[in-house]
């Protein structure tokens, strides 16, 4: 057990050196920096602009930059943001706890929502409920986030029901309560969206993947038994149905992360996303960086997860470890 | 029988999706640029067969519309200028499919008044024209990136499960590092790093290399999985034992085997990366005004009074729908093949 997980921790440990020095060469091969444009102005003189470069520590050479990096983020600053002019730790984590608190209820509600619903749809492959969930799905498929995230607004903005962005109201202050129920129902828009962009592929796999198993034999002797079609179903099948499923459960957190960011722009949610855009924008380069490494982090937590759900369920991984 | 029945179809559909793309210019009946500032955010023409008198017309005709008074962008039909909508009727001059220059268009009005079948924007263009225009950047783009992605992944795949040892070790964990960033922070993080006011051109040309070259590793370990089983397969050991070289195993066995996988995968990433494009010019770091994407068309719409006045600003991201479904129904039919030939 412990080795094995040591051995996730490690290689998640790797994952992240390796996408920190890819992402920081490729900010290093950019044309220019911050203070590029500063050049350019006429009341910075040439010498104030080379003493902020060194200020910042932009005049070093390359692998000096990164180790003097990478020992910021083992700090805990990731660097610094220099149009704010502070450790880039303390604009991105705030954010990227709103990027969660979007992405990890979509996560949640997406599963709570495929898994019944595909092991259903397995269960009556045939007839007219097929032919529903089939034409559900396609049409889910087909839409995609940037739709379904303006079709919010629209709905918002039209029906006055639901908050238009941003996460809390300028009225809601006060006790816990309130407080909650004002983010809750900022937090609904956003997630409704995320969730129906995402459900889709999800209830696909759930659905083969339980339908591959249920032709087995072990089924059939199961149901000659009589057993109950929810014992079948949930108790012998789905465990058996479920080793694909959880390696997906790593896979739908990327495509949850990279959905959110868009959402968040869209909707003014403010979290990683509407921040790494304007970096982008300001040439901001540790923001950036810093919320490449962030959402990294949550990916490979997405997947040691996983990691630890295979452990749990699939009792072929045990005997490997 | 089925399986190629929908096969056909789906084959069918993106054929004709292309094609539309190909001729945009002919079925569209304005360029792409053409500004009418007399009626910024026009809605949808109505399209009458019988008019204000109640009489019936055979041929389909709209009224010209002229700004009604006291309001903001709202219009009203001139009962008494009735204009009929006419096929194949000679136009603003353009190059079909960028080559062959001519004014044809399909359709549309022999007199002043213009028709807009999806509306108007902010600067008075055809909704209709550019949807059809920036179906030439959106869906080449995808097409043109996944064929990128899929070429660097083939390669890498096959060079990594021919040769084994440290050369695909060191392969796949440059991929593994590749695909552990979610892919919209990686994409954004590539592009911030890339000039941000560029021409048209070079920007189409940066955006698929961006969403082309970042996007190789999935491929890439598909491939190197039939690679590495197909090294197992009795022929090619046989070919082996009769002194076939390495590279001759390559080019081959291993790379003709890897084609329907490849396919597969294709099918998967088109629509993808159409999106990925769409997003990219919806954020304002793809294609630029004033070429249409189906990205930048959107970009006005997320505008609160854009998004609650003029609800057909949002037409461009029902677009790439049919597309998408097509793909994804081409995915599945190839999957499935696949599966029935292993």
């Amino acid at each position: 057990m412990i080795g094995y997980l040591l051995r996730r921790i490690g290689h998640g440990l790797f994952l992240l050196l390796g996408v920190s020095l890819l992402v920081f060469l490729l900010m290093q091969a950019a044309p220019g920096d911050f203070f590029s444009t500063a050049t350019l102005s006429e009341r910075m003189s040439q010498e104030t602009v080379h003493a902020l470069r060194a200020q910042y520590g932009l005049d070093q050479p390359l692998p000096v930059r990164y180790v003097r990096w990478l020992t910021s983020a083992l700090h805990g600053e990731f660097g610094y943001s220099f149009s704010y002019n502070m450790p880039a730790s303390a604009l991105l984590l705030p954010r990227a706890r709103n990027t969660l608190l979007l992405t990890v209820p979509s996560l949640l509600i997406s599963w709570l929502i495929a898994v019944p619903l595909g092991v259903f749809a397995a269960w009556r492959r045939v007839g007219w409920i097929d032919r529903l969930y089939s034409g559900g799905t396609s049409a889910l498929l087909g839409m995609h986030d940037l739709l379904l995230a303006l079709l919010a607004l629209m709905l918002a903005l039209h029906t006055g029901v639901f908050p238009t962005g941003g996460m809390s109201s300028f009225s809601a202050s006060g006790t816990l309560l309130t407080d909650w129920k004002d983010l809750l129902w900022h937090m609904a828009l956003p997630v409704s969206v995320l969730v129906a962009g995402s459900v889709a592929p999800i209830l696909r796999h759930v659905r083969s993947s339980m339908i591959e198993v249920l032709d087995s034999r072990y089924i059939r002797a199961a149901e000659g038994h009589g057993l109950g079609p929810l014992t079948v179903l949930f108790r012998h099948a789905l465990p058996a149905a479920a080793n694909p499923l959880i390696s997906l459960f790593g896979l739908s957190t990327a495509l949850l992360l990279g959905g959110s960011l868009l959402v968040e722009v869209v909707m003014s949610w403010p979290g990683l996303g509407p921040m790494v855009l304007e970096a982008i924008l300001g040439r901001d380069m540790f923001l950036v960086v810093g919320a490449v490494m962030l959402s990294t982090v949550f990916l490979i937590c997405g997947n040691f997860l996983a990691d630890l759900l295979l452990y749990v369920f699939d009792p072929r991984i045990r005997l490997d470890a | 029988m089925k399986n190629r029945g929908k096969l056909t179809v789906t084959a069918g559909v993106l054929v004709a999706v292309h094609l539309l793309a190909v001729i945009a210019g002919f079925i569209a009946p304005y360029n792409y640029e053409t500004q009418d500032r007399e009626h910024p955010y026009a809605r949808p023409a109505r399209i009458h067969l019988t008019d204000c008198e109640g009489k019936f017309h055979l041929r389909p005709f709209v009224y010209a519309t002229s700004p009604r008074d006291g309001t903001v962008n709202d219009y009203q039909e001139d009962c008494s200028r009735p204009e009929p909508i006419t096929l194949f009727i000679s136009g603003e001059n353009y190059l079909l499919a960028g080559l062959v220059p001519t004014n044809l268009h399909l359709f549309g009005l022999r007199a002043e008044g213009r028709v807009y079948l999806l509306g108007t924007d902010g600067f008075g263009r055809d909704e209709f024209s550019r949807i059809l225009y920036g179906a030439q950047i959106s869906l080449f783009a995808g097409l043109l990136a996944a064929a990128l992605a899929l070429s660097l992944g083939m390669l890498v795949g096959t060079v990594a499960g021919a040769f084994g040892g440290w050369v695909d070790e060191s392969a796949m964990r440059l991929a593994e590092i590749f695909i552990a960033v979610p892919w919209f922070y990686l994409l954004l993080a590539v592009r911030s790093v890339l000039p941000l006011h560029v021409s048209p051109l070079s920007a189409f040309i940066m955006v698929v290399a961006v969403i082309g070259l970042l996007n190789w590793g999935q491929p890439a370990r598909l491939v190197r999985g039939v690679v590495l089983s197909g090294r197992e397969r009795n022929f090619i050991q046989a070919a082996e034992g009769f002194g076939a070289k390495r590279l001759y195993l390559l080019k081959r066995h291993l790379l003709p085997m890897s084609f329907s996988v490849a396919l597969t995968q294709m099918a998967v990433l088109v629509p993808r990366f159409i999106l990925a494009e769409v997003l990219l010019s919806f954020l304002g770091l793809g294609i630029g005004e004033p070429f249409p994407s189906w990205g930048n068309m959107m970009a006005a719409a997320q505008q609160y009074y854009v998004l609650s006045s003029y609800w057909w600003m949002i037409l461009p991201a029902l677009a790439p729908i049919p597309v998408f479904l097509a793909y994804h129904a081409l995915a599945d039919v190839l999957q499935e093949k696949l599966q029935s030939t292993i």
